[in-house]
């Protein structure tokens, strides 16, 4: 319809379509979008106005939590070049991944049942960096050796210790009260 | 229209009147009105020089509504039809309400929200609100001397859909064009940044007479963006009074007062809150019903002792908000505390251990968030300031619907900055099946039974075919004020089932027009007049964007779309001039439908204007 929904996201912010990305530029070119569309600008505009308002910022929000979260930007990378991360389907996962999967599992269920929140805030802490690393890995295989089967598996890690670093965060809420 | 006279200096749209809008905090315990004058913010005040409006409100028979304080001085002789912190039960049936019993009401409970019976009738918490907020708008108009163009109207950041939906329709009730609903949190940070040039990262510690909000913002130039919102929608300084007055039947041996005895205990529980803020101790006195006298003493140690839990449980949301966030207690450059309760010295001391610094409270608890709503109002309403700022809030419960063995899925995450909307994609069960139940909730846990319910539809008109062949599509979309609206549609057949709901606590615009025509303050007459006036007040202002949108953007159009758009404003003249409701709405609507292709090619521009001057200032 407008040439705005047909970019990527981005074209949209201007930025280049590989995984590796400036997120300070990122966060200003939403900023600028952002302020361009939001509804408060368009308050005392015509309804059509508004309701154009409307769409277009909440297109631009979803732009950018798209890129801004490293699972979401490579799984949408993978889905403009037509590769489907298949995260619900394909459940096949390497042996040593999955084993390690049901370590972190018992460590958080051990520290759940223990109430110890500093043992949990640690877990979560050195998920994170377990994440991080694969975030690395993910970048390499789509911007430097183009690997794009490899980054699917990558993306399926990455959704797997996000459901545990999420766990992880509910166990500590639900102790602390 | 501020918009496009920064993107055309030259071209700026045709000069307005100052429009007449303001920000109206509508508190549990007070609620205030305050606006933009010549540049300057301030509360407006009563005839008696008063600002804050308790938010009492007693009904009489006969019918006559009596808000403020006159309301409270009768709240002790007359609990049953003086009603104090309606905020408490705006969206909330009678089973949240967990101290409905030491209550002085006759509840009602009806489905949705629960009703009070008064001896004017059974009243919502919606229409107990709007006369607070009609006393309100009566107040701003008179000072200022002129009809309202709009208001925003404050709400907790951690309201829920159902809460926000509520006190939407309170205003609507009231006769107030709600500009926005703004989160409090956020409408101090507005005040207090624009105030003081603040830069990075801020807390909002609010803890108002009925709920307790924390929010975290991060402050650059000019963009006050939440980056997380939690809190406790039923903690706040009623509970410290509620403690007081429990410590009170506890220390005098007191049990099954009446309703006159539990409200004239509740109320010296305040006051010796109130007196401890200055004071070590305080004497609490009071002759109940029977002629028995209570005399108490309560020091600060015992206070602080009684209400430690309290305190306490405010830390949690701030430690969740910060988690949210991603950041650290350190990481926080100032902490401003919002909302009467922040006055008791042990909450300062608490805020300020936690995060090693001392909390900000140079600016007045009381006032600032409606002083930050009317900063808000007035851009919104069209009166340009001289800084460019920006607004990005965030949404502060998940939202997700029912699925297989009464568990949730999250559909949209707490924090997500609104506007959002996030589409899900569903599938039959059965070979055959045309109709799905569809359940949407608000809240965090994993159970259907520990989140809110907001609406439940049923979408029917699904094409037959084999289980797990049709794809449901449903769209969730928050808006700007955090509502949400819910559709679906079935994507694989020609056949296209819509709906759009609206929350059950919701009321429609059907009952909303009833219960205004219902109220004794409009009489019919008044009523048709003033439909015409909104409606010509509206086209007027249709009408003059669209003026300036041509004067400025009319390149983007060809001839013929031009004449087009401008025989539709001639239409819409003639409809002015025709003096007559149907005809001007009629217009209205046309020009509406005709200028919207127009609307999104300026939109785009506006887009590339914006990012390309970004280019441009990183050079």
């Amino acid at each position: 319809m407008t040439t705005e929904f047909s970019q990527d996201f981005f074209q949209l912010f201007g930025l280049s379509r590989r995984f590796a990305l400036d997120s300070q530029q990122l966060e200003q070119s939403w900023r600028a979008a952002a302020a361009a569309v939001h509804p408060d600008r368009y308050a005392s505009s015509p309804d059509a106005e508004k309701r154009m308002a409307l769409m277009q910022a909440t297109h631009v929000n979803e732009a950018y939590q798209t890129l801004k979260s490293p699972l979401r930007r490579g799984r949408y990378l993978l889905s403009l070049q037509g590769v489907d991360t298949q995260e619900e389907t394909n459940t096949s996962m390497p042996l040593d991944f999955l084993m390690a999967q049901m370590e972190w599992r018992e460590s958080i269920e051990e520290a759940r049942d223990s109430s110890d929140v500093d043992a949990l805030e640690a877990l979560s802490s050195r998920l994170r960096s377990d994440k991080r690393a694969l975030e690395a890995e993910l970048g390499n295989a789509l911007d430097s050796t183009a690997d794009l089967d490899a980054a699917a598996v990558m993306v399926r890690k990455l959704r797997f210790l996000e459901k545990l670093d999420q766990e992880i965060g509910d166990a500590i809420e639900t102790l602390l009260g | 229209m501020a918009l496009l006279q920064i993107a055309e200096p030259g071209l700026s749209a045709a000069p307005h009147q100052h429009r007449l809008a303001v920000g109206i905090d509508l508190g549990t315990t007070n609620s205030l009105v305050a606006t933009v004058r010549s540049g300057a913010t301030t509360v407006l005040a009563d005839e008696f020089g008063r600002s804050l409006l308790p938010s009492v409100v007693r009904y009489q028979d006969g019918g006559q509504v009596t808000v403020g304080y006159d309301a409270q001085r009768e709240q002790n002789h007359d609990p049953h039809n003086t009603i104090t912190s309606v905020k408490r039960f705006m969206g909330r049936g009678l089973s949240d309400i967990k101290d409905a019993g030491s209550l002085p009401y006759r509840f009602v409970d009806a489905p949705g929200m629960v009703q009070l019976h008064t001896v004017a009738g059974v009243k919502s918490p919606v229409e107990v609100s709007a006369d607070i907020l009609r006393t309100l708008a009566q107040r701003a108009a008179a000072t200022l001397g002129g009809e309202l163009t709009g208001a925003v109207i404050t709400v907790p950041a951690y309201f829920d859909d159902a809460q926000r939906q509520a006190t939407k329709d309170a205003a609507r009730l009231a006769g107030l064009t709600v500009l926005r609903l703004l989160n409090e949190p956020t409408a101090a940070a507005i005040a207090y940044g624009l105030d003081n040039g603040a830069e990075g990262t801020y807390v909002v510690y609010d803890l108002g007479g009925g709920t307790f909000d924390i929010s975290i913002l991060k402050l650059t130039r000019g963009v006050f963006e939440v980056l997380s919102t939690s809190g406790d929608s039923a903690l706040g300084g009623d509970d410290f009074d509620h403690r007081v007055y429990c410590w009170i039947l506890e220390q005098a041996d007191l049990h099954g007062l009446s309703a006159q005895d539990t409200r004239l205990l509740l109320t010296r529980a305040r006051e010796a809150k109130e007196a401890l803020t200055e004071h070590s101790d305080t004497r609490i006195t009071a002759i109940l019903s029977d002629g028995n006298a209570v005399d108490l003493t309560l020091d600060q140690d015992t206070f602080r002792q009684i209400t430690k839990t309290l305190v306490d449980k405010t830390l949690l949301p701030v430690r969740k908000a910060l988690r949210d966030a991603d950041i650290s207690a350190g990481d926080v450059k100032g902490v401003v505390m919002v909302g009467g309760a922040t006055r008791m010295p042990h909450i300062q001391k608490a805020v300020a251990d936690f995060f090693g610094q001392p909390p900000l409270t140079n600016l007045d608890p009381d006032k600032v968030v409606a002083l930050g709503a009317a900063i808000q109002a007035n851009v919104l309403a069209g009166n340009k300031g001289e800084d460019e700022w920006l607004l990005l809030d965030v949404i502060p419960l998940s939202l997700g619907i029912e699925t297989m063995g009464g568990l949730t899925e999250k559909i949209i995450p707490r924090n997500s900055t609104i506007p959002v909307a996030r589409a899900q994609e569903f599938t039959t069960f059965k070979d055959g099946q045309t109709a799905m139940s569809i359940h949407v909730l608000q809240g965090e846990r994993e159970l259907v039974a520990d989140c809110r319910s907001l609406a439940q539809f049923v979408l029917r008109g699904i094409p037959p075919m084999v289980a797990g062949a049709a794809r449901i599509r449903i769209t969730f979309q928050v808006d700007a004020d955090g509502l949400l609206a819910v559709s679906a549609r079935e994507m694989t057949s020609g056949v296209e089932a819509s709906i759009e709901v609206k929350p059950s606590y919701g009321l429609s615009d059907d009952a909303i027009s009833q219960m205004l025509s219902d109220s004794l303050a409009h009489v019919q007459d008044d009523i048709e007049a003033r439909k015409l006036r909104e409606a010509i007040v509206d086209a007027d202002s249709l009408r003059d964007a669209t003026l300036a949108a041509l004067r400025i953007d009319g390149d983007l159009l060809t001839a013929e779309e031009t004449s087009a758009i401008q025989l539709v404003l001639q239409q819409l003249e003639q409809a002015i001039a025709s003096q007559t409701t149907l005809q001007v709405n009629q217009a209205t609507h046309r020009l509406n439908k005709a200028t919207e292709d127009f609307a999104a090619r300026r939109m785009d521009r506006n887009i590339q204007r914006a990012l390309k001057g970004q280019k441009i200032s990183e050079l």
